[in-house]
């Protein structure tokens, strides 16, 4: 099967600054892709030389098999969700959605019935007669969505679409986008920084930093096993065990990767890990102890006991496969 | 003295309203009496008659200005003015938008500061120069002359001249002239509104246009235009009403056929009659009124 979106050894350079370096990846049909990063990692370079509004400085990219390096917006059958959602003010919301419709000729009563459809779809009906200024932030995001996918395009594009809203209405907002995918069946391809948000949602996420992809995997490849120590850093909370430290605690050679939550804390006893608790975090669902165990180096311990005070002697253990060795490669 | 001033800004800050009014208690007065007081003067005094005899202004009501508006000769200034206002208006924004265009969306830095430059210098010179400027550059013995000349294309220009209403014996004593000057004077008064307008349309609502299958032309005119358009109306009002009331352009440069501005100088100057002056005042006020409520009408401000 062809891939959705096929980027080969793409490059994005802004002058001297290069957004994106030899991007190489591949988005399957149907799925639910994330690009995950920080600010400045690329990921949105890369969904704008998918939707067209940037081009590659070198390299390929292919939707649906066909070379679309250098084919303007208009001619990708991809629509998208912007960071702004990008709503012409001048136009109702129904206009609004029925815009893609306008543009190729759809005669008006056909292309009101079926923004009207859309606007069912995504939970906003009778709306279509207002201003996109009177919605509020999270109905203009629906309405920005809606208008995306009035062209039934075959992949969705969208660039941070939660991060103007509130925590409550992101996270409804993302059990909705998810339902959403698999009931219209199409590949969405979605831009964020929030890794939570990443691993909630996605079938696959692909890691940027600095320009490069750093790793491609499901949410649990990502999250248990990290290909790079940047990836092991910037999704979930980790400890990264290096050189000495990372011998003397787990007997392994390099780089180690090792989950919170997966230390056990207990009072201490012989054997194991010894360690002094050097702070304290209450964050509701559970605590988070910064263990001092000697060479200069601290453990982060997500637990739910909460009985221990600053400054209590604990030991530390983990089972074994806790510990995900980092492989070797350029840093 | 500082005691007082706390004490002063302590009973004040409870009492918003009060600052508020103290505030702007000056420039309010300033337009309710100035502004709209010495227009309601005018109004008034269109009124007022003149005794034929004495010239002297005679305060009863009477409409016989108005009848006089309507006479063959002022109907044509009327016609004549409200004609060039208009048609300068639209050279105005066919030559305002483009150039509004390229700074707001093509230009930054430093280029876009000399194209600012560019456009606001004329401002800082005298008006009545550059006119007198413009008349020396289309007479007959003018560059504009030799240049046509020089290309080969004096015949145009001639041919340009013979169409009886616009033309005349050189371009300075022409209709066609006095519109030049007219659009090249009041253009900075378009541009700047147009590019302020368009500078707000944000970039992804292009790309948004283009990525719902929008074509460049569809684009500028679905989205780019109607979000632009504000910036036309300001600047039309701009042009529209300066036209509207200017006397200097058409005295210095033009085939000497009257315009509004000039008739309301001759009858308050020369010939010493405000109540008929006034009622002349009274047609770009009427006309400008008009246009608005049009421009409206036509969801002009929609987009606001």
């Amino acid at each position: 099967m062809t891939a959705a979106v096929a980027f080969e050894e793409v490059s994005c350079a802004f002058g001297q600054f290069v957004a994106v370096d030899r991007v190489s990846l591949e988005v399957r049909e149907g799925e639910f892709f994330t690009l995950l990063g920080p600010s400045g990692s690329g990921k949105t370079t890369c969904l704008r030389m998918i939707g067209g509004f940037q081009f590659p400085t070198r390299g390929r990219v292919r939707i649906h098999g066909a070379d679309a390096t250098r084919l303007p917006p208009y001619a990708r059958d991809v629509n998208t969700v912007f960071q702004d959602y990008a709503l012409f003010p001048h136009m109702s919301v129904r206009d609004n959605v029925a815009y893609g419709l306008m543009v190729r000729g759809v005669a008006r009563e056909e292309r009101y019935r079926r923004a009207d459809e859309m606007l069912e779809l995504v939970h906003l009906p009778g709306t279509g007669a207002r201003r996109p200024a009177e919605l509020s932030g999270g109905q203009r995001q629906r309405v920005a969505l809606a208008r995306a996918l009035i062209n039934r395009p075959r992949v969705l594009l969208l660039d941070e679409p939660l991060g103007a809203l509130d925590l409550k209405l992101r996270e409804s907002m993302q059990v909705e986008l998810k339902a959403l995918q698999r009931q219209v069946g199409i590949t969405f391809v979605f831009v964020t920084h929030d890794q939570q948000e990443a691993l909630s949602m996605s079938d696959r996420v692909c890691v940027f930093d600095r320009g490069r992809v750093e790793q491609i995997g499901t949410p649990e490849e990502i999250y248990d096993r990290p290909a790079t120590r940047f990836v092991a850093g910037f999704v979930g909370s980790g400890n990264l065990l290096e050189g000495a430290a990372a011998r003397r605690l787990t007997g392994a050679q390099g780089a180690v990767m090792l989950r919170a939550e997966r230390i056990r804390i207990e009072a201490r006893r012989p054997g194991a890990v010894p360690g002094v608790v050097k702070e304290v975090e209450y964050l509701g669902a559970f605590i988070r102890y910064i263990v001092d165990v000697g060479d200069r180096t601290e453990l982060l311990v997500n637990t739910a006991r909460r009985d221990f005070a600053l400054g209590a002697e604990v030991t530390l253990s983990w089972p074994e496969e806790a510990c995900h060795r980092i492989p070797q490669g350029p840093a | 003295m500082s005691a007082l001033a706390r004490s002063l800004s302590t009973t004040l800050y409870g009492r918003r309203g009060l600052a508020l009014a103290l505030l702007l208690a000056p420039p309010l007065l300033w337009l309710g009496i100035v502004y709209c007081g010495s227009l309601l003067a005018l109004l008034a005094n269109s009124f007022y008659g003149l005794d034929e005899f004495s010239g002297v202004i005679k305060r009863e009501f009477t409409l016989k200005n108005f009848v006089e508006l309507a006479a063959p000769a002022n109907r044509d200034v009327i016609a004549r003015t409200v004609g060039m206002a208009a048609a300068v208006t639209v050279g105005c924004a066919l030559v305002a938008f483009p150039i509004a265009y390229l700074m707001a969306r093509y230009t930054r830095g430093w280029v876009r500061a000399a194209l600012y430059l560019g456009v606001m210098l004329p401002l800082w010179s005298s008006y009545l120069v550059r006119v007198y400027a413009w008349k020396l550059l289309l007479a007959r013995e003018g560059v504009v002359n030799w240049m046509f000349a020089e290309a080969g294309l004096s015949w145009l220009l001639q041919g340009i001249l013979a169409v009886p209403g616009i033309g005349g014996p050189s371009l300075s004593i022409s209709s066609l002239g006095t519109f030049i000057v007219f659009v090249y004077i009041w253009l900075p008064f378009m541009i700047l509104p147009i590019q302020a307008a368009l500078e707000r349309v944000p970039q992804s609502l292009i790309e948004a246009s283009a990525d719902l299958g929008a074509h460049d032309a569809a684009t500028f005119r679905k989205v780019i235009l109607p979000l632009a358009l504000p910036g036309v109306i300001a600047g039309s009002i701009f042009t529209f009403s300066l036209t509207l009331g200017d006397y200097i352009i058409p005295g210095i440069i033009g085939d000497s056929s009257l315009y509004l501005g000039q008739v309301v100088y001759l009858q308050q100057g020369t010939a010493g009659n405000v109540p008929l002056a006034a009622a002349f005042t009274l047609v770009p006020i009427t006309v400008m009124a008009v246009y608005l409520a049009v421009a409206k009408r036509m969801g002009a401000f929609d987009a606001l």
